[in-house]
C-alpha cells in the first residue's frame, strides 16, 4: 500500500499554494509534514481530502490514479482526516458522533443503536482508547474527543490518516497520549500524515519528514539524521535562534506582590489555593504547570477579570485586588492572554481597530467620546511595519491573518506602551518558528527595559528558555521555586505532576 | 495525571464543541454585521429584484380568465400577461414615486419605519437582538402623548420635550429588557416579546384612566396632544408627511456618527463582536448592554412619539403602534444592520405601502401583493445563500457555515 501525490499544483488568486508538491506515504509509516503557517500543507491536504482540487498533478494508490472530487470520494479511497477544530456534535454520545452519516440502520430503518456502540467499543480496544461510547461529546476533554475523531476515520476503513496539527489543542500528558496511539496505528499497518510546526514532535514520531516553504517541499530527511535548529533553518528559510539570548537579570524594586490569593473558577471551584509571590522589575518570572491547575485563574485575578475571594494583589505598593481590568490597563499593565482568539482579538475587527482594543479611550485615539481614526490609522501602519505583521493593509480584519500575525498583532499592541508589568499567557501557542523568535526577544527587552513579567505557559521549554525564576503550579498552589539555569526538564515535569521531591503538595483542602 | 482525573474539559482550551466567543458566521450572513461591503449592496438590491419578479409571477398568476387564453392564443395571452404586470408595477412606481402627493405618503409611511429600524439595527450591531420595539414605540409614543397633552407651550419648546419624553420611556422600556440581560443573564429575546405584551395591556389600562382618557369617551381614546406637539408638516399641509422624516433622517446621521465616529459606538460593536475580548480590553459589559439597549429603545421611542406627534387625530389609541416594530425587524435585516441601509429600507418599504395602495385602486391589484412582496425580500435576505447561489455569486470565504453553534454568545 502506497498513497502518492505526484506534482501538486494548486494557484489561488495571486499566490502558488502548492508548487509542484511530492509526498509519498506507505502503510506503517508515519511522515511528518513540517512547515511555517501559510506554507501550504493545509492546502495540500485539501487536496488529498478532495476539497479543492489539483490545477496540475496527480494523487495515485499502489500506482493506480485517483480522481478525487469531494471528501466521500476521499473517504471511499482509505484516506481519513482528523482536523485541528474537531467535526463532532457536542450534544451526542461518542457512538451517536461515530456514525454519522454511516448510520447502521435495519430493514424498517430504524438505528441500530447497538452495532455502533459494539463497533466503538472493538476499535477503542484494539487501540487502546478506552472511550465510552455513551459518553456525552461535550463532556470529554480535549484529548478524548480527539480519539473519537479517530476513531470516526478508522471505522471508515481508512488506510491512510491525516492528522492535521493535532497536538496543537493538547496538553503535554495528552500529547504522549496521542504518540502512543499513533505507535499503535503505525504497528497496525495504517499509513499516517502528521502535520505539525513543532520540532520537537516530528522528530520524536515521523519515519520521515518532509518541510515545506512557501509552497514548495523544501526537503525530505530522516529524523535520525538532522537536528532541530537544521530543521527550523529548512522551514524559515534562514537560521532561526531556537535559543533565547539574554543576560543574567537585574531584579530591582518588586511591582508585583502576590499574598495568600485565593481564586475560585467558572464552577465556584477553589482553583488557586493560597497562592503568593513577588516580581521585580527587571526580572522574567515563568509559571509551569499543566494546564488546568490554576494558573488561568491566577492571571485573571492579577489582571482584574476575575475577583479573587481572599488575599491581595499589590502594584507597586497599591491594593489593586479588585480593580477592573480598565483600571489595570491605566496602571501600565500589558496583558497577552492565554486564548488570543476568544478573548485577545476581535477577529472581524480590523488591524486598526484591535490595535486600538483597550487604548481606543484616551489621547490620541481619542478626545471626550469623538475617535480619530486617523490618529488609530497610523498608529496601525507604525507597529505592522514595527512588528512585521503580515497583512495587506491595517484595513484588512484579524481573521484572516495567519495565527502568528494575529498573535503579533496582540504583542504590539501591548508593549507598544510603556509597561511596568507584562503578563503574558501561552505568548506563542500556534505560532511558527519564525514569530516565536521575535516575540520572546520582545519579551526579554521589556524586561530588560525595566518591567516586571510574568510568564505563564505551558510548554515547558518556553518557560525554562525565558524565565529568570520559575515557579511551579500544582493544584492551585505554588510547589516550587526553581532556577531555570541548574534544573533540569524531568525535575520540572516531576513537580508538575506534584511529586517533586521536597515539595509534596499541601494537603487538599475541599472547598466550601 | 491521567485522562480519568479531568472530568471536564478545560474551557480555555481549543474550542471544539464550545461554543466560540465570537459572531458565528450565520449571524453576520443575517444580520450584515461585519459582513463585506459588497455584500452590503448586492445582496438586498438581488432580494429586491428577485422578489419583485416572483411578484409578477404572481400576479400573472391570479389572473385566471388570462391563464386561460394561453390555451387558445399563447401569444396573446403573453402579451396581456406583461402588460398586466408591467401595469401593475408602473401604477405602484407612479404611486410612491409620481407626484408630489406621492413622494410625501412614501416618506410618511417611511419615517416611523426608519426610526424603529435604526433601534433593531443598534441592537444587531452590539449584538443584542431587540425584538421589542414594538413595546418601546407604544411606551415612548405614550410618554410623549402624556407631555403633549399635560403641557401647552408653544411648539419650540413642546416639541422638544415630547420628543424627550419619548426617548426616556422607550430607552427606559428596553433598558428593563438590558439589565435583566446584563444581571441576570435572561435573554433579550424572550424579556423584550413579554414587556411587549406588557406594554401593550398596561396601554390599554391606561387609557382609561381619568389620566389619559377623553372626558366623555367611554372606549380606550386618549385626550389630543396640544397643538405646540403636532409635527409641522414638510411640504405644507395639503402633504401629510411631516418634519418627523427630517428627525429621522437626523437619527440615521447620528447612529452612524456613534457606531463608527465614537468611542461608545467602538464599545457597542466590540461587545457585539466578541464580548469576551470586549471585558479583556477594560469595557464594563455591564454598563454596556444597558446603555445599547436604552439607545435601541430611545429609537424606537422616537417611531412611537412620531405616531402620536404626526397623525390626526393626534391622540392615543390602543393600535397607534401599527405592528411597526416587527417590520422594523425586517427592515433592519434589509439594510444590513447599517444606518443608511436602514433609511433606504424604510423608503423602499414606505413606497411600497404608498404605491401598493395605488395599483390597489387604478389596477385592481389586491394591496396584499405588497406584503407577499415584502416577505419574499425577508425571505432572500434571511437566506443570502440563497441568492448568492441563484445569481452564482463567489463568495472569497469558502470555509464551511458551522453548523453547531449558537446565534449569540
Amino acid at each position: 500500500m502506497k498513497l502518492e501525490l505526484r506534482g501538486i499544483t494548486k494557484r489561488f488568486p495571486g499566490v502558488v499554494a502548492n508548487d509542484s508538491v511530492d509526498l509519498t506515504v506507505e502503510e506503517g509509516q508515519v511522515v511528518a509534514l513540517l512547515g511555517e503557517n501559510g506554507a501550504g500543507k493545509s492546502t495540500l491536504m485539501n487536496i488529498l481530502y478532495g476539497l479543492y482540487s489539483a490545477d496540475e498533478g496527480e494523487i495515485l494508490i499502489d500506482g493506480e490514479p485517483l480522481t478525487l472530487g469531494s471528501p466521500s470520494e476521499s473517504i471511499a479511497a482509505g484516506i481519513g482526516m482528523v482536523h485541528q477544530h474537531f467535526m463532532l456534535v457536542p450534544v451526542f454520545t461518542v457512538a451517536e458522533n461515530v456514525i454519522l452519516g454511516i448510520e447502521p440502520t435495519n430493514r424498517i430503518g430504524a438505528l441500530k443503536q447497538r452495532d455502533a456502540e459494539e463497533s466503538v467499543r472493538e476499535l477503542s480496544a484494539q487501540f487502546g482508547f478506552d472511550i465510552d461510547p455513551h459518553a456525552i461529546v461535550e463532556n470529554l476533554p480535549i484529548g478524548v474527543q480527539q480519539r473519537v475523531e479517530i476513531i470516526k476515520v478508522l471505522l471508515r476503513n481508512a488506510r491512510f490518516l491525516v492528522l492535521d496539527e493535532p497536538t496543537a489543542v493538547l496538553t503535554p500528558q495528552e500529547v504522549d497520549d496521542l504518540f502512543v496511539i499513533i505507535e499503535q496505528l503505525r504497528a497496525a499497518g495504517k499509513g499516517i500524515v502528521f502535520i505539525s510546526h513543532k520540532l520537537k514532535e516530528a522528530l520524536h514520531i515521523a519515519d520521515r519528514i518532509v518541510v515545506m516553504r512557501q509552497g514548495k517541499t523544501v526537503a525530505e530527511v530522516d529524523p535520525s539524521a538532522t537536528t532541530e535548529q537544521d530543521l527550523a533553518t529548512l522551514m524559515v528559510g534562514r537560521p532561526v535562534d531556537l535559543v533565547v539570548h539574554k543576560e543574567p537579570a537585574v531584579p530591582k524594586d518588586p511591582v508585583v506582590q502576590v499574598e495568600q490569593l485565593r481564586v475560585f473558577d467558572d464552577r465556584n471551584q477553589l482553583a488557586v489555593d493560597g497562592v503568593s509571590m513577588t516580581i521585580r522589575a527587571g526580572e522574567i518570572v515563568g509559571i509551569a504547570g499543566v494546564q488546568g491547575n490554576g494558573q488561568t485563574e491566577l492571571v485573571e485575578a492579577i489582571t482584574g477579570l476575575r475577583t479573587p475571594l481572599a488575599g491581595r494583589i499589590l502594584l507597586k505598593g497599591e491594593d489593586v485586588t479588585t480593580v477592573s481590568p480598565r483600571q489595570m490597563h491605566k496602571r501600565n499593565l500589558a496583558h497577552v492572554p492565554e486564548d488570543r482568539q476568544r478573548s485577545g482579538l476581535v477577529l472581524g475587527f480590523t488591524v486598526t481597530e484591535n490595535v486600538v482594543l483597550d487604548s481606543y479611550y484616551h489621547e490620541p485615539f481619542s478626545r471626550g467620546i469623538v475617535m480619530d481614526w486617523g490618529v488609530a490609522h497610523t498608529e496601525a501602519e507604525r507597529l505592522v511595519e514595527q512588528y512585521d505583521v503580515r497583512t495587506p493593509s491595517v484595513d484588512t480584519e484579524l481573521k484572516s491573518l495567519s495565527g502568528g500575525n494575529q498573535q503579533k498583532v496582540i504583542v504590539a499592541r501591548e508593549f507598544s506602551r510603556d509597561v511596568d508589568f507584562v503578563v503574558a499567557s501561552q505568548p506563542t501557542r500556534g505560532v511558527d518558528v519564525g514569530s516565536i523568535e521575535y516575540i520572546h526577544a520582545r519579551i526579554v527587552e521589556e524586561r530588560d527595559r525595566g518591567a516586571a513579567v510574568l510568564i505563564v505557559s505551558s510548554e515547558l521549554d518556553e518557560v525554562m528558555a525565558l524565565s529568570d525564576r520559575l515557579l511551579v503550579m500544582f493544584d492551585g498552589h505554588i510547589v516550587a521555586e526553581l532556577d531555570p539555569a541548574t534544573v533540569t526538564n524531568a525535575e520540572v515535569g516531576l513537580h508538575m505532576l506534584g511529586s517533586g521531591a521536597g515539595s509534596a503538595a499541601p494537603a487538599k483542602e475541599d472547598t466550601p | 495525571m491521567t485522562e480519568s482525573d479531568v472530568s471536564e474539559p478545560d474551557p480555555t482550551e481549543g474550542n471544539a464543541g464550545g461554543q466560540p466567543a465570537s459572531r458565528s458566521k450565520l449571524y453576520q450572513e443575517i444580520t450584515g454585521v461585519g459582513g463585506r461591503a459588497r455584500d452590503a449592496l448586492l445582496v438586498p438590491a438581488l432580494a429586491v429584484i428577485t422578489a419583485l419578479l416572483i411578484g409578477g409571477i404572481i400576479i400573472a398568476l391570479s389572473d385566471v380568465d388570462n391563464l386561460r387564453l394561453f390555451r387558445t392564443d399563447p401569444l396573446e395571452a403573453m402579451n396581456e400577461t406583461i402588460s398586466t404586470v408591467w401595469g401593475a408595477y408602473r401604477s405602484m412606481f407612479v404611486g410612491a414615486f409620481g407626484s408630489i402627493n406621492a413622494i410625501s405618503e412614501t416618506l410618511f409611511a417611511a419615517t416611523p419605519l426608519i426610526l424603529a429600524g435604526l433601534a433593531v439595527a443598534v441592537g444587531f450591531q452590539a449584538g443584542l437582538f431587540n425584538i421589542g420595539a414594538e413595546g418601546q414605540i407604544i411606551i415612548g409614543g405614550m410618554a410623549a402623548l402624556y407631555v403633549g397633552f399635560t403641557f401647552d407651550l408653544p411648539g419650540i419648546v413642546l416639541i422638544p420635550m415630547c420628543l424627550a419624553a419619548a426617548i426616556v420611556g422607550g430607552g427606559f422600556w428596553a433598558g428593563i429588557a438590558g439589565m435583566l440581560r446584563a444581571k441576570t443573564g435572561a435573554h433579550e429575546v424572550i424579556t423584550t416579546i413579554m414587556l411587549n405584551f406588557i406594554a401593550l395591556y398596561l396601554t390599554q389600562w391606561l387609557l382609561k384612566t381619568t389620566v389619559f382618557q377623553q372626558p366623555g369617551r367611554s372606549d380606550p381614546i386618549s385626550k389630543p396632544i396640544n397643538e405646540g406637539a403636532q409635527l409641522p408638516y414638510l411640504f405644507g399641509s395639503e402633504y401629510r408627511v411631516t418634519i418627523g422624516f427630517l428627525i429621522a433622517i437626523a437619527a440615521a446621521v447620528l447612529v452612524q456618527a456613534l457606531m463608527y465616529r465614537s468611542t461608545i459606538g467602538f464599545e457597542f460593536r466590540a461587545v457585539g463582536a466578541n464580548a469576551d475580548a470586549a471585558r479583556y480590553a477594560g469595557m464594563n459589559i455591564v454598563f454596556l448592554t444597558v446603555a445599547v439597549m436604552f439607545t435601541s429603545g430611545a429609537l424606537a421611542g422616537l417611531a412611537g412619539a412620531n405616531q402620536i406627534m404626526s397623525l390626526p387625530p393626534y391622540q392615543g389609541s390602543t393600535a397607534f403602534s401599527g405592528g411597526i416594530g416587527f417590520d422594523a425587524i425586517a427592515l433592519a435585516l434589509l439594510g444590513r444592520s447599517k444606518p443608511y441601509g436602514v433609511v433606504w429600507a424604510g423608503i423602499l418599504f414606505g413606497a411600497l405601502a404608498a404605491g401598493g395602495r395605488e395599483m390597489q385602486g387604478v389596477e385592481r391589484i389586491p394591496i396584499d401583493l405588497v406584503e407577499v412582496i415584502q416577505a419574499l425580500i425577508i425571505v432572500f435576505i434571511a437566506a443570502p445563500a440563497l441568492i448568492r447561489s441563484i445569481y452564482r455569486i463567489k463568495t472569497a470565504d469558502t470555509s464551511a457555515v458551522q453548523i453547531t453553534t449558537g446565534w449569540s454568545a
